[in-house]
């Protein structure tokens, strides 16, 4: 990506007016959703619809993310083939492993060469949603120049190993810590995963500090009124980074 | 002949009169004369309690092609213009004026009293979206309706231009003698601001209550020496219709943007200081400002002089948090409201005439900094309409809209630049409620478009983070999205009259072509 993603605000793929509405909160970055938040029954239409809006709706000012459906799934590739011609800036992979990376990369070489893009331009942010996905982190996100960034979706990596998800996040405290570090490791932005419950404006904070002290560079918005706030955060922490206290070495 | 916003106007309207056009907010200001009042003295030992509606419209000897008034503050849970009505329409009265302060869908059987011709005049200062309002926008009514604003209206009434026969008072308490308030009983409403003016320049004046008390019904708000006769119903209105709608902080993300962008501007422009007054009108992104200004006046430790307008229990809250020293309210708009007027001395009641009417010696709007508004469609010169949908049809009225828009220092729109399909700014509104000269500045969730007439505020926010952008701007982008919507097309038969506050005709509402029906001939 090419600026700092602090926030980074999740849309579905088949609401019009969300489309619209969403860069006036300031996300750093919009992802637009074809996966989970749109029905079987909307997969065409919303595919057909975010092409148009990347094309017309003015996104100059956010980072546009497209989340596809699953590769594994029957929608996948066709997501890919409708959405990479139109440039996002890049593609959010569900489900991600290795070889679905590496099959993505390769097919979208061949995209930006059709369209004269330079090779490159549309970058890969593999979610971490499985625990496959979570022991394999590492080598997920070093398959591929084109991957940027990581994204935790603690929801479905709970939902994987059987844990109800709190407010506070002790049952993601591993998670958050491997993907944060690897990501760090491999010199790629990290963003967390959304606070659910979006009515909860001091909780997102608490919650926003929890994956910056954990190393997080972003977080995740589920609704626009939780941008501001992530915002703030992130900026807050880049600028105690400017101003880096003395520390003791031991 | 054309106003003063460019509306081209008759110099006659059959039903209305002579046309005085709209000349600018201010040009209405001067001497002015208010009416006569004439009454039927009570002597002592008369008794004024009455058995019925029917006995009551036998005393005032109401006839074909009276005024009659119905100031109401319970809106969609107003029981008394249905009651009274039923009882002139069996009575074979006609041909009547209905002087309404509100008029809500619990209102629709007016429709059937426009169409025999029971009703031929109708004016209020809001008419909500319903069965009324879209008989009036065809054209059933004999003679065009008139849209005032609260302080329009009783602008009207003290200078005589609206001349009320009998006032029909809801009341929530009273005692047999004719004192009465708001903040006792089963229907109990708060503030009667709006009935003041009735009560005072009316020729009968009938008290209808379902809570009659002993003598006499302290607090008194309407007094005993304006009112004729107290009738008792089973019951007036259910306070529940009070809020009807509007009345709730926005969830909506986008909504609640505008108010944080709202709240910036006004901070950022210096108007979040002690001593600062404040009003938001109803709507949910209107309170959404409040809540946003709230928390700025709490960080900066900001305490205001006063808070006014319809008053909810937020705007209670923050007098009760110190954030305000007063509030001045001419509707109670919930329980908690309800409650703080009748508790506070703090909490202030204000008649019609005080909150709004230029014909005064200051009317309240002129002490106010704040003011933040809703729009329908705002256009490129800021006029405001407020009072027809995209389709022509009424759906609204001025309310407060041009009272206070005129006498506050800041006066501000928010509004989503488009709602459903339709881009709200335009090149020219459908109808002009109130004047762009009064209107200082737009914020949609898109833009904030300063008024060029403030250039002390363009210059004060030079360096704004804001993102401000002409309002012509934010024209074009909403048009990029939604295309440049066709005209209505309208007959040339005028349906409503809409009076700005000094009482010149701002614009007029015209029958659009395609709302059907046939009109029917009383």
């Amino acid at each position: 990506m090419e600026k700092n993603t602090r926030s980074m605000y999740f849309v579905p793929g088949n609401e019009p007016k969300m489309l619209q509405d969403a860069p006036v909160f300031d996300p750093d970055a919009i992802v637009i959703d074809l996966a989970r938040r749109v029905p079987a029954t909307e997969k065409d239409s919303a595919r057909i619809l975010v092409k148009e809006a990347l094309q017309f709706l003015d996104y100059s000012n956010v980072e546009v993310i497209v989340r596809i459906n699953p590769l594994s799934s029957e929608y996948g590739l066709k997501d890919v083939e409708t959405i990479a011609p139109v440039k996002p800036n890049a593609l959010m992979i569900p489900k991600a492993r290795v070889e679905d990376i590496q099959t993505l990369a390769n097919m979208l070489s061949g995209i930006e060469q059709a369209q004269g893009l330079e090779e490159g331009t549309i970058k890969l942010i593999p979610m971490i949603d499985s625990i496959l996905g979570l022991e394999s982190v590492h080598s997920i996100i070093n398959a591929s120049s084109r991957v940027t960034a990581a994204f935790l979706n603690a929801e479905d990596l709970a939902a994987d190993y059987g844990s109800k998800r709190t407010k506070e996040g002790d049952e993601i405290l591993y998670a958050r810590s491997k993907v944060s570090m690897a990501c760090r490791a491999a010199g790629i932005e990290v963003i967390d995963t959304p606070y659910m419950d979006i009515n909860d404006s001091e909780g997102l904070e608490m919650d926003t500090e929890k994956a910056n002290l954990l190393g997080f560079t972003g977080k995740a918005a589920i609704d626009g009124r939780q941008v501001e706030a992530i915002n703030i955060v992130f900026d807050a922490s880049l600028r105690q980074a400017a101003f880096p206290q003395a520390h003791t070495h031991i | 002949m054309k106003n003063a916003v460019g509306v081209e106007l008759p110099e006659f309207i059959e039903g209305y009169g002579v046309v005085k056009p709209f000349a600018g907010a201010f040009a209405g200001y001067g001497q002015v004369q208010k009416a006569a009042v004439r009454l039927e003295s009570v002597q002592p030992g008369k008794t004024k309690l009455l058995r019925s509606i029917d006995e009551a419209i036998e005393k005032v000897n109401l006839r074909d092609g009276m005024t009659i008034s119905f100031p109401s503050h319970l809106r969609n849970g107003d029981h008394v213009i249905n009651q009274v009505m039923a009882v002139i329409a069996a009575k074979g009265i006609k041909d009547l004026h209905i002087a309404a302060t509100h008029i809500f869908p619990i209102h629709e059987l007016l429709v059937d009293y426009i169409k025999r011709g029971i009703v031929t005049g109708l004016s209020a200062s809001y008419i909500s979206p319903g069965a009324v309002a879209k008989a009036i926008t065809k054209g059933y009514l004999k003679n065009p309706a008139v849209l005032r604003s609260h302080g329009g209206r009783p602008r009207a009434i003290e200078s005589g231009e609206l001349h009320i026969d009998v006032a029909f008072i809801g009341a929530p308490t009273a005692d047999a003698y004719g004192n009465i308030n708001g903040v006792q009983g089963k229907a109990a409403c708060g503030t009667l601001s709006y009935g003041i003016a009735d009560a005072q320049y009316a020729d009968k004046v009938v008290a209808i209550t379902d809570n009659l008390v002993p003598y006499p019904a302290c607090p008194i708000e309407i007094s005993q020496e304006y009112v004729d006769y107290v009738v008792t119903v089973d019951s007036i209105g259910d306070p529940h219709g009070i809020v009807s709608g509007t009345l709730s902080v926005t969830k909506d993300p986008v909504g609640l943007r505008i108010a944080s962008l709202a709240a910036q501007f006004i901070d950022e422009a210096g108007y979040i200081k002690d001593g600062m007054s404040f009003q938001s009108g109803a709507g949910g992104t209107s309170l959404a400002v409040t809540a946003e200004v709230r928390k700025r006046m709490k960080e900066k430790n900001v305490i205001g002089s006063f808070a006014a307008g319809g008053v909810t229990g937020f705007i209670v809250d923050m007098m009760n948090e110190g954030l305000f020293r007063s509030v001045f309210d001419v509707q109670c708009f919930d329980l908690k409201a309800i409650a703080s007027y009748r508790d506070n001395p703090r909490h202030q009641g204000m008649s019609g005439s005080l909150y709004g009417n230029p014909n005064t010696k200051g009317a309240l709007v002129n002490n106010l900094d704040i003011m933040i508004l809703g729009a329908t469609e705002i256009d490129t010169e800021f006029n405001v309409n407020v009072i027809t949908g995209s389709d022509g049809v009424i759906m609204g009225g001025s309310g407060g809209h041009n009272d206070t828009a005129a006498g506050s220092k800041l006066s501000v729109i928010v509004t989503n630049l488009i709602k459903g399909r339709l881009p709200i700014v335009k090149s020219k509104v459908t109808t002009v409620a109130t004047p762009g000269e009064t209107v200082d500045v737009l914020v949609t969730e898109h833009g904030i478009a300063i008024n060029p007439r403030r250039s002390d505020l363009i210059v004060k926010l030079k360096d704004s983070s804001l993102p401000l952008v002409p309002i012509e701007k934010l024209k074009e982008m909403a048009e990029r999205l939604t295309g440049i919507p066709e005209p209505i097309p309208f007959s040339d038969e005028i349906v409503a009259v809409v009076e700005y506050r000094d009482g010149s005709i701002i614009d007029v509402v015209k029958k659009p072509l395609d709302t059907g029906g046939c009109k029917p001939r009383n």
